[in-house]
């Protein structure tokens, strides 16, 4: 079936089998280095061109808000992004193809270290020159990985082991909190817990341990509500953990000492872009090795028939335990960046309103699916930036979007799909060139 | 002493008694029968035995090892592999990995090594992956492996069943009705398949089979189960020429 449909999406006449056909067969690391290339543009061309064509500034978002708030500047942003992203962009990616899949043979045949490093690289280089035009992108992106861990994490209980967990936000509010008081006590100076306990240059050497720290006491919350739940399965669990998350919640606005529903403020810079980005790698790389691994896909055999999964030696209950603490800590690591990135975190965040955006990230991006929880939480977060502008007609546009996606595809846009790094960095051979 | 070793085994769902004073012997490479009519509790004593459920009374014992009590996969571990009437394949994994999967017991990396995929667990998963291909290659479905299970004829789920259960390195498999709902062409592959088993790895097999046809032809030892009670335990022959199994099991009509 899916090979008569290659076939017949290679057939296709017209201009969009003619474009497929045209750009078939580029690496991605062709795409990484003309996204590489147009960032480049635009940081050094961008404000010259910008005024030429009669625009305020650079379009932050890929024009998205100019299109919705000043429609007479469409025309401009339209020119802007055809010039700096989509020609450069596609121009490096097709001629450097044959450079592209060389490069990329190469690379491959080192140790699978060396390619995965260069191809981050060239991601994180992108999106630093890309960001460097405003703060406003970097806040984008800073929110955007930690829902890309958020997404993920979730989609380790919901999505692999196949529970309806709703105690995520709880989790992510135990971590932030938990990494917070750890470093505002050690290293600033705060009205709550007064002067450093330690010098303050060691901060950000110790910032890890904070955020695992935070991680920690998310699992601790999560052994919690394991053992008294996982007697049980399906409602029941998604019941508990919904109550999990309003004593958390209710919990912390209660504590005076992190400053109650006021919040706690003054936690210290530490969340920078490319710290951010590399434990959202981090975080990739470790829940992607964990369901991949034979362990791993135990979760799987647990959801699909947990009595046959016991009666091949599956040790079920750990197997749930460890899912449920390891989707914990990770919810809880972005909790503690989410916290150094706003540098302020109260209560009020991690209620319902959070959870149904990390659901909604989990369910549109895809089930069971590391590429799935990315794409979902990528494309939610700049959607939900994007449609701004429109005010509370976002939230009529963004669930009629999760209404369309259940209909047409009920598991998401990408699930059940296994997420090789090898595969991904590997050459492409031209199509073209086999048939 | 034999290889598996039950006594006064008896277990009550409520007030309805599922199976009274229940023993067995099973030696080593021996293939043993389990028929009886419908409802007779047939499944019901492998559920015990793999325990699934607890017997309330009796004792189970596995190379002299007691196993009442135990864990479903703590029992499965020890050596006692299963298939079951339906099927019960996972049905978003692969074929290879329904394989893989049923050597959970042997896997020694850890988290550590499940997390940050280390030279350790690359090994181990290589070692996991080469048996699971030598199984699947004995039950003639090597050519399946990357397919999702529910894409395959019935036929082919059951040989993967029967792959996945021989993955837990058994030394007793316990086949529940494996050739139910087969036409005769799989019923003969299937026969085929499970003297195979026995020939190459030695095991001893513990069968529940409607088709008695198969039955006498596989077993050496046969029990007849009747509203959880053994009425009858021999030889095939015997059990085809006793008159209770053959008014309980067969009906009266053969007789005549």
């Amino acid at each position: 079936m899916v090979e008569m449909n290659d076939a017949h999406a290679m057939k296709t006449k017209g201009a969009r089998g003619r474009l497929r056909r045209f750009f078939s067969g580029i690496p991605v690391l062709g795409w990484l280095l003309g996204a590489l290339v147009a960032v480049v543009l635009e940081h050094y061309l961008g404000d010259p061109l910008v005024d030429r064509i009669g625009l305020d500034k650079i379009p932050v978002l890929f024009g998205a808000v100019i299109i919705l708030k000043k429609p007479l500047m469409i025309p401009g942003a339209a020119v802007f992004l055809l010039l700096i992203y989509v020609i450069p962009i596609a121009v490096v990616a097709r001629a450097g193809k044959t450079l592209s899949n060389r490069l990329a043979g190469a690379l491959m045949r080192f140790p699978i270290a060396v390619p995965a490093l260069v191809h981050l690289g060239l991601l994180y280089g992108a999106i630093h020159i890309w960001s460097d035009v405003s703060a406003y992108r970097v806040l984008t992106l800073k929110l955007t990985f930690v829902a890309i861990m958020l997404t993920l994490s979730l989609n380790v209980i919901n999505g692999y082991m196949g529970e309806f967990s709703c105690s995520h936000p709880g989790f992510m509010a135990l971590g932030a909190y938990g990494a917070s008081v750890f470093t505002v006590l050690l290293f600033s100076s705060d009205r709550l817990f007064g002067d450093p306990l330690l010098p303050e240059a060691l901060g950000p050497f110790l910032f890890p341990a904070g955020l695992i720290f935070g991680g920690l006491i998310a699992s601790l919350g999560a052994l919690v509500i394991a053992i008294p739940s996982f007697r049980t399965r399906g409602d029941y669990l998604a019941i508990i953990s919904l109550a999990f998350l309003f004593i958390v919640k209710s919990m912390i606005e209660n504590l005076e000492f992190v400053g109650g529903p006021r919040g706690l403020s003054g936690q210290p810079n530490y969340a920078n872009l490319p710290t951010v980005f590399i434990w959202t790698v981090l975080c990739v790389w470790i829940i992607n090795n964990f369901v991949r691994s034979t362990l791993g896909k135990a979760l799987n055999a647990v959801r699909d028939d947990e009595v046959a999964a016991d009666a091949m030696t599956v040790n079920t209950r750990r197997t749930k335990m460890v899912a449920f603490m390891f989707a914990a800590f990770w919810a809880g690591v972005a909790g503690g960046i989410y916290a150094h990135v706003l540098r302020y975190v109260n209560p009020g965040t991690f209620g319902i309103q959070k959870l149904a955006e990390v659901l909604a990230m989990v369910y549109f991006g895809g089930l069971n699916s590391v590429y799935g929880s990315i794409t979902g939480a990528v494309s939610l977060s700049l959607l939900s930036e994007a449609l701004r502008p429109l005010e509370i007609f976002k939230w009529i546009i963004i669930p009629l979007l999760l209404i369309l996606v259940m209909i047409y595809r009920p598991t998401g846009l990408i699930a059940f799909r296994e997420f090789d790094v090898r595969k991904v960095m590997q050459p492409k051979s031209n199509r073209d060139d086999e048939v | 002493m034999a290889l598996l070793e039950i006594r006064h085994m008896t277990h009550y769902f409520g007030g309805l008694r599922a199976v009274h004073d229940y023993n067995l012997d099973i030696e080593p490479g021996q293939v043993r029968g389990l028929i009886g009519p419908n409802g007779a509790g047939k499944t019901t004593i492998f559920n015990l035995i793999t325990g699934i459920h607890r017997p309330g009374e009796g004792r189970i014992l596995l190379d002299g090892e007691e196993l009442v009590g135990r864990q479903p996969h703590e029992i499965a571990a020890r050596g006692l592999g299963r298939t079951f009437q339906d099927l019960r394949l996972w049905r978003h994994m692969t074929v290879l990995d329904h394989v893989k999967m049923a050597r959970y017991s042997k896997i020694g990396y850890g988290l550590v090594g499940a997390f940050f995929s280390t030279p350790r667990r690359n090994r181990e998963e290589a070692q996991i992956e080469e048996k699971a291909r030598e199984l699947l290659e004995m039950m003639n479905i090597s050519h399946l492996a990357d397919q999702m299970v529910p894409n395959l004829p019935y036929g082919a789920q059951r040989r993967v069943e029967m792959a996945r259960a021989l993955s837990t390195e058994p030394k007793i498999l316990f086949l529940d009705e494996p050739t139910a709902g087969m036409n005769p062409e799989e019923l003969i592959q299937m026969m085929g398949i499970i003297r195979r088993v026995r020939e190459q790895l030695g095991l001893a097999i513990f069968l529940i089979e409607h088709r008695l046809k198969m039955v006498m032809e596989l077993c050496e030892i046969i029990q007849t189960l009747v509203f959880g009670e053994v009425i009858a335990e021999g030889p095939p022959d015997d059990i085809k020429n006793n008159p209770a199994v053959i008014e309980a099991y067969l009906g009266k009509e053969i007789v005549e």
